[in-house]
């Protein structure tokens, strides 16, 4: 049994019902991959939890914070609802794809960098809101881009 | 963050303590109420709630000692207390704040409500951007136990994973059950058949966190803040165009212009209002000449509206309200869990036809589709997420109908790339990263 199987068991235990488990143990598992799911990490949740990979994947393909693909190192996200959207999300957005040179949804040719827009962040009254690697950054405007990209790359 | 104004109860202290940490809360007269209502027969604490007037602050606002009063009893099966920590409606951040600022009132809240229900579990659902947030509470929530105050309660707190439709109460129970978030018929409703079918108690965060205070101070003190069926205080989350943005913490009632003008410093750059939302995204829009009206659930229905989840959203004169349809059905679009057809299937069509009358490619029927559309959707879905788009999208096209027609008129947007919504890129399909395929016309 892997070391993973066995940590999402100890978390199962936390549930009335195993099943419970299946977002804390996709979350794991995709910490242990290199921030997404690749097939074996899926099937391992499943072995845990005693369903098939394909349900594992079905539950996995709901939810945005899950990758069934490769992602940089680094995850940027830019919210662009509308209260960012308000006040200049947009040239954010634009900021960061003249600096790493890569369209939202995709990743720097190094690997380091993955670029989002995503839907409200929670953050609105202090937008721009952008996140890094899931934290909060806020407000952040397009002269905030280069410093944010260095502490990135720097860290 | 802002500065706060008058009665505080829910983010009382948190300007002058850390009261993320269990020492300062005790300090400040934390876990006492949680002490003095333990002693209390539960019924007494749900007379409290029904006494005080607390309505869900979530969106819906249903009255929480009603939903408690509703528990199914003596099914031999556990009862459940679920917390929803899922706030994702475009224009909230309130529960977020109360999350990081003062964790520790979101728990006792919990522990005494537990109490209240004769409940021995406890889910925290918590939306899985707050990741700062999830330590601070998982951090409060090992003071709690090592302290002994969990009093055998068992408090979970579970992370969601990105999905908006997960803040609907049977999406979060599906969620939190290791499912995909989509929303089940109701009946039953969760008070009988909830987690597990067993009889479960779902409340927002910021509702939790009032408890505490009115079991201390009774439910008739509650019920003597705010305005008649509006008791109480809420954080409102101020955002958009307004040069203060922030939570704030005001009784019920308070002027929209208010808080606005006073506490938000009014819009900056010296542009005019256009618009308010005074409720999170899902809620119909008010034009610059309808926020004379107040803050309550009241006065909002009156203004053909809702006080929602308490986000204000302010727009200026820079923004194309095509364009704000556009970007609203984008992201219910984007959020439809694809369950219900009408929901699945409509919001597409809605934000095909915004793009066609953006780009200038709409004629005057398209118009009357896109209400038609609305109208096909509102109501007829399990849950309220295509009601959502659809209201106010079609609150949008009915206010500013002069603006939908004027870009049919002129074959686009009058606004000429200079609206502060031009080009605003929504989040393709997360899932496939590719755009969606197009209805055939």
């Amino acid at each position: 049994m892997t070391e993973l199987i066995q940590e999402i068991r100890a978390i199962a235990g936390r549930y009335p019902e195993t099943r419970s488990a299946i977002l804390p143990a996709l979350h794991l598992a995709q910490e242990r991959n290199d921030g997404w799911l690749p097939p074996q990490a899926l099937e391992e949740v499943g072995t845990a939890l005693g369903v098939t990979p394909a349900y594992v994947q079905s539950v996995a393909s709901f939810y945005d914070m899950l990758h069934l693909e490769p992602v940089g190192r680094h995850l940027v996200e830019v919210c662009t609802n509308v209260s960012c959207a308000l006040v200049g999300a947009q040239q954010v957005v634009e900021a960061f794809q003249r600096e790493l040179g890569v369209r939202p949804g995709e990743t720097t040719a190094d690997g380091q960098v993955t670029l989002k827009t995503m839907e409200c962040a929670g953050g609105c009254g202090w937008a721009p809101v952008v996140m890094v690697d899931h934290r909060h950054r806020e407000p952040t405007t397009p002269e905030d881009v280069p410093a944010v990209l260095q502490e990135l790359r720097s860290g | 963050m802002g500065s706060r104004e008058r009665v505080q109860i829910v983010l009382a202290g948190a300007d002058e303590h850390d009261l993320t940490k269990l020492a300062e809360f005790r300090k400040a007269g934390g876990y006492k109420t949680l002490a003095n209502a333990r002693k209390l027969e539960p019924q007494a604490i749900v007379d409290e709630l029904l006494a005080s007037g607390l309505r869900g602050r979530g969106g819906a606002g249903f009255p929480m000692g009603r939903k408690a009063s509703f528990l199914a009893k003596d099914t031999g099966k556990p009862v459940y207390l679920v917390v929803n920590a899922d706030e994702s409606e475009p224009g909230d951040f309130k529960d977020r704040e109360i999350m990081f600022r003062v964790p520790h009132r979101l728990l006792e809240g919990c522990l005494i409500t537990a109490h209240a229900i004769d409940s021995k579990h406890v889910f925290i659902y918590l939306r899985g951007e707050y990741s700062h947030e999830f330590e601070v509470l998982r951090s409060a929530l090992d003071e709690v136990r090592e302290a002994g105050l969990l009093g055998g309660v068992t408090v979970v707190i579970h992370r969601g994973a990105g999905a908006y439709i997960c803040g609907e109460e049977t999406a979060l129970l599906e969620s939190l059950e290791g499912k995909r978030g989509q929303p089940r018929s109701k009946p039953p409703f969760p008070a009988v058949q909830g987690l597990y079918a067993s009889p479960t108690l779902i409340n927002n965060v910021e509702t939790i966190a009032t408890v505490p205070a009115i079991v201390e101070r009774g439910g008739d003190w509650y019920a003597s803040l705010g305005v008649e069926n509006s008791a109480g205080t809420r954080v409102f989350s101020l955002s958009g165009n307004v040069v203060n943005g922030g939570n704030y913490e005001l009784e019920l009632g308070a002027s929209l212009y208010e808080l606005i003008y006073r506490i938000g410093g009014g819009i900056p750059d010296g542009r005019k209002l256009k618009a308010v939302i005074p409720g999170g995204s899902s809620v119909p829009v008010l034009t610059a000449g309808e926020i004379q009206y107040p803050l309550d659930f009241d006065s909002m229905a009156e203004a053909g509206t809702m006080l929602g989840s308490g986000a204000v959203i302010v727009i200026d004169d820079r923004c194309c309200m095509v364009q704000l349809g556009l970007r609203v059905a984008q992201f219910y679009q984007h959020e439809s869990c694809g369950k219900c057809t009408p929901c699945r299937e409509g919001t597409r069509w809605m934000v095909q036809i915004l793009r066609a009358i953006d780009e200038g490619r709409a004629n005057h029927r398209d118009l009357d589709l896109l209400l038609d559309v609305c109208d096909r959707i509102l109501g007829k879905c399990l849950c309220p997420l295509g009601d959502a788009a659809a209201m106010p999208v079609a609150s949008y096209v009915t206010k500013f109908a002069d603006e939908y027609r004027q870009h049919v008129d002129e074959g686009g947007c009058p606004f000429g790339g200079e609206s502060s919504l031009d080009g605003v890129f929504a989040p393709v399909d997360q899932h496939t990263h590719a755009p969606v395929a197009e209805v055939p016309a």
